[in-house]
């Protein structure tokens, strides 16, 4: 695993909704839910690639906005019956500073 | 420790999925004990006939194997009958020796087959058709005998002599009532489903009564005596004269049982720390012998043991499918009917078709189908919904409409489909993939189909052929809900309407309210239910419930359309459909700088620009200049026009005016659905207006209004509203008919839909005939669209900057 690096503050992702991280290894999802816990998952969903980071947030799942799939954000897994996993990055709040490990 | 602990008696179909709906609800509530006598885990009974039929083995038919008992931490006891309940101690104790102490019980100890009481009945040979040892038993008789007589000519008994005959044995069945089924057909259909039967190879002894059976020289039964003293060779009976709820666990510990164990509305036993659900149960004095409503039992029981306290059974309305492939029945409800009922019927002999409908004040009280039964489901829906159907009596017979379903090649009936033959054209999902889940998986219910294939989970266009096929693979096992009582989602039970009733009348403003007042289950909603909250919200308290964009998909939190490949199209309103010379050379300069890749007209007469970045988006809408067409929204979207009597030589009203008219009313009105209106200058109607939720059609004299149409999913041809004068009118029973849709409409119900649930004829007394309402509901609709904000214009001026930005490291 790479470096960690201070990405924003924590209100600077909206309670369930999230930012999109552009770095050189493709676009990553930051993912804040209503229990102010913070998720990175690689923006893209198993599924058909849809961006994650444009779905709704709900407990700790987003639903991907283009064929409705359902990921864990804690592991990037598909809720069953789907079958896949995306990505997972650490991340971490400090003093109201997220940080993630890339 | 200090978990609670809940012991289950019977290892059955109602119990496990009682203990799946807790787990559920409260998966760490309990340590879980089950007791069941099989040596199974929990199996799909009802598909015992296709295993006997050969067309699935016991394998398949494997609902819960031993890995998820062990996943949930559930000790399970199998080959294990419990003898005794100590209600004093609450402690169970099973015929081995073996003990388990519970706070909670759980009885879901089935039925008995009814055995008859006549000479004979115990002899090697005679068994029932229950479960799998019998099942076995049959399987095994039919590779060493030969002769086969089944006693009782109702579903089970009719599905395993079907099984009997497919595995080459010779079968006869005595039945005591004058014709099959006597309990889910009327005579006409029971005829004709014992001639098909007979053209299989099978035959009948009808009003015949057994006297006793006759043991030969091995001592396994031979023969089967009758009471007119036909003697008839049989070395396997099967008694399938019907079932006794197994009560004599709970009789014996002193529960008090009549018919089955009596139970209350929540499923409690007359032992306040005893519940019962399934087959052995009696409620309101009614032993259930299907699946659907031991699940809805067990619904209710699961949320009173995770102390929910909120559910209640109050009984259920059966259906009936014969589950022997290649015969096509279906009956429910009250199909004799009596004085007070008027009967529908086709009587088609000869093509071997017959369908009676029973009527009762206007509304659908029971049927039986015979030969083509697509249209059961919608029946039974009808009847479960108890929906008025005076309007569409005249076609009431010849079932739902299906013209214009697009998608699955015009099929419409699931049973003539070959496996191979796509069912959802969206998904590519075929006949043979969806029947396979069924079994294999276990699937009960649409939203299991849709969950694990995919089918229907898109345009929703093949939903009916997904509940045929269904229904015609488990039977009456599949209970569509009454779709005004269908829950939104799976976070709650509160069904659309409870859930708008509550927020009227309880003046709930926002969606953490909402979820607290009817216990919502998740902390957070899900996709499902909070874009449905948030349109209850705002449009029950306009200006006092705020907006959650947060609760709002991607295209309307975006104000754009999402693409497969994440980019958004972005398409500039045009008022009716008018542009001009200054709007194209932006348009066209938008183009060439943000490199556009693909623009297109649409079929709404706009101009869409497709494959834009998301942070180009509010660049694009600066330098575009024109407010939002919201192409995006469960909202308005386009009043279509022709060139009306301003141009056209047989024009008699000005149809671009009126359009234009019509759509600055309508700016940025959310809706359940979207809403796409269309106003053509004549009768030529050239602006489509019978296919779009209101349709204006200029005469000479005025203009004529027409709602409820749909181009899209399943082509509907919009129904005549009311005919006005002035163009004042058209704004005025519009805008009204719209307000009522925005009030009344589910989210996601289009007009059409919503038409087909509560009935044209309310549209116009409240919007035609009530002139008051009509004025306050249009009054309503102007006040909540006044000021109306260009959510373009805003997010130029900087709203939502965050939601267009990337962080980049």
């Amino acid at each position: 695993m790479g470096e960690w690096k201070s990405i924003c503050m924590l209100e600077d992702i909206p309670r369930l909704g999230s930012r999109v991280v552009r770095s050189t290894g493709g676009d990553i999802a930051v993912f804040r839910t209503s229990a102010n816990a913070v998720f990175a998952l690689r923006d893209q969903c198993p599924h058909k690639g849809g961006p994650l980071s444009q779905g709704l947030v709900h407990g700790n799942q987003v639903t991907c906005p283009l064929h409705g799939w359902k990921l864990r954000l804690d592991s990037g897994e598909a809720v069953a019956p789907d079958e896949g996993c995306s990505r997972r990055y650490p991340v971490r709040v400090e003093s109201g500073t997220v940080f993630l490990q890339l | 420790m200090g978990r609670k602990r809940l012991v289950m008696v019977g290892n059955g179909m109602a119990g496990v999925r009682t203990l799946e709906e807790l787990l559920k609800l409260a998966p760490d509530e309990y340590g879980i004990t089950v007791f069941g006598a099989e040596p199974h885990p929990n199996y799909n009974r009802i598909l015992l006939s296709p295993v006997l039929a050969g067309e699935m083995s016991i394998q398949d038919i494997i609902l819960n194997d031993h890995a998820w008992y062990a996943q949930h931490g559930i000790t399970l006891h199998l080959g294990k009958k419990v003898e005794r309940i100590d209600r004093l101690r609450r402690r169970v104790i099973a015929d081995d020796g073996t003990g388990a102490d519970y706070d909670r019980l759980l009885l879901a100890t089935g039925s008995n087959p009814f055995m008859l009481p006549v000479p004979g009945n115990d002899l090697p040979g005679v068994i029932s058709y229950r479960d799998i040892a019998d099942t076995d038993a049959m399987i095994d008789a039919a590779q060493r005998y030969r002769h086969a007589v089944v006693i009782g000519g109702g579903l089970l008994g009719l599905e395993a002599a079907n099984g009997l005959r497919l595995r080459g044995m010779d079968v006869t069945v005595v039945h005591l009532a004058d014709w099959l089924l006597e309990r889910q057909l009327d005579e006409t259909a029971g005829r004709m489903l014992q001639r098909s039967l007979e053209e299989r190879g099978l035959k009948f002894l009808l009003g015949k009564q057994t006297e006793m059976l006759i043991a030969g020289a091995s001592g396994r039964v031979a023969a089967v005596r009758l009471k007119d003293g036909l003697e008839l060779p049989a070395e396997l009976v099967v008694m399938a004269v019907g079932i006794r709820p197994n009560t004599a666990l709970a009789e014996a510990a002193g529960i008090h049982c009549q018919r089955g164990i009596v139970v209350n509305d929540t499923m409690q036993t007359y032992d306040p720390k005893i519940y019962a659900v399934g087959e052995c149960v009696a409620h309101r004095g009614i032993a259930y012998g299907l699946v659907a409503p031991l699940f809805e039992q067990g619904k209710v029981a699961a949320n009173h043991l995770a102390n929910f306290g909120i559910g209640r059974y109050t009984g259920s309305v059966t259906s009936t499918k014969l589950k022997v492939t290649g015969i096509d029945l279906f009956s429910a409800g009250d199909f004799f009917g009596g004085k007070d009922t008027e009967e529908i019927t086709l009587n088609d002999a000869a093509g071997g078709v017959y369908k009676k409908l029973v009527i009762r004040d206007n509304r659908l009280v029971g049927g039986v189908l015979y030969g083509d039964t697509a249209d059961g489901p919608w029946y039974f829906q009808l009847l479960r919904d108890s929906q008025d159907i005076h309007e569409i009596r005249d076609h009431l017979l010849f079932g739902q409409s299906h013209v214009g379903d697009v998608g699955h090649q015009g099929h419409s009936k699931a049973a003539a489909m070959a496996d191979s033959a796509e069912v959802c054209g969206c998904n590519g999902v075929s006949k043979g993939v969806i029947v396979k889940a069924i079994k294999e998986k276990g699937l009960f219910s649409l939203d299991d189909i849709k969950q694990h294939t995919k089918a229907a989970s898109s345009c929703g266009s093949c939903a009916g052929l997904c509940e045929q096929i269904l229904s015609a693979t488990i039977g009456g096992a599949y209970t569509p809900a009454a779709s005004n009582r269908k829950p939104v989602c799976g976070c709650t039970d509160h069904s659309h309407q409870e859930v708008r009733d509550a927020i009227r009348a309880q003046h709930l403003v926002s969606i953490d309210s909402v979820m607290r007042f009817l216990e919502w289950r998740t902390d957070d909603g899900c996709e499902k239910c909070r874009p449905a909250l948030n349109y209850y919200l705002i449009s029950t308290w306009p200006g006092e419930a705020r907006d959650d964009p947060r609760s709002r998909l991607i295209n309307e939190r975006a104000h754009a359309n999402i693409q497969k490949d994440g980019t958004y199209s972005v398409v500039p309103r045009m008022w009716g459909g008018l542009t001009s010379a200054a709007e194209l050379r932006r348009i066209a300069d938008v183009a060439e700088k943000y490199q556009v890749p693909t623009i297109k007209l649409t079929g709404g007469q706009r101009i869409d620009l497709l494959g834009i970045r998301k942070e180009d988006l509010i660049g694009v809408w600066q330098d575009l200049g024109m407010p939002s067409g919201h192409a995006y929204g469960k909202s308005i979207r386009t009043v279509k026009t022709c060139v009306g009597a301003e141009h056209c030589r047989f024009g008699t009203q000005l149809a671009m005016d009126m359009g234009v008219k019509l759509e600055r009313m309508l700016f940025d009105m959310y809706s359940p659905h979207k809403v796409k209106l269309a106003v053509s200058g004549s009768p030529r109607n050239c602006a489509e207006a019978g296919i779009k939720d209101v349709g204006v059609i200029g005469v000479d004299s005025g203009y004529e209004l027409y709602v409820g149409g749909n181009g899209g999913i399943k082509t509907e041809v919009a129904q005549f509203l009311v005919k006005v004068k002035s163009d004042e009118e058209v704004l005025e029973y519009a805008g009204a008919f719209l307000q009522l849709y925005r009030e009344e409409g589910f989210y996601l119900e289009r007009t059409c839909h919503w038409l087909e649930r509560v009935g044209l004829e309310h549209a116009k007394n409240r919007v035609v005939e009530d002139e008051e309402n009509r004025k306050a509901l249009h009054a309503r609709l102007l006040a909540e669209l006044q000021d109306a904000p260009d959510p373009w214009a805003e997010r130029v001026a900087g709203a939502e900057r965050s939601e267009y930005e990337a962080i980049i490291v």
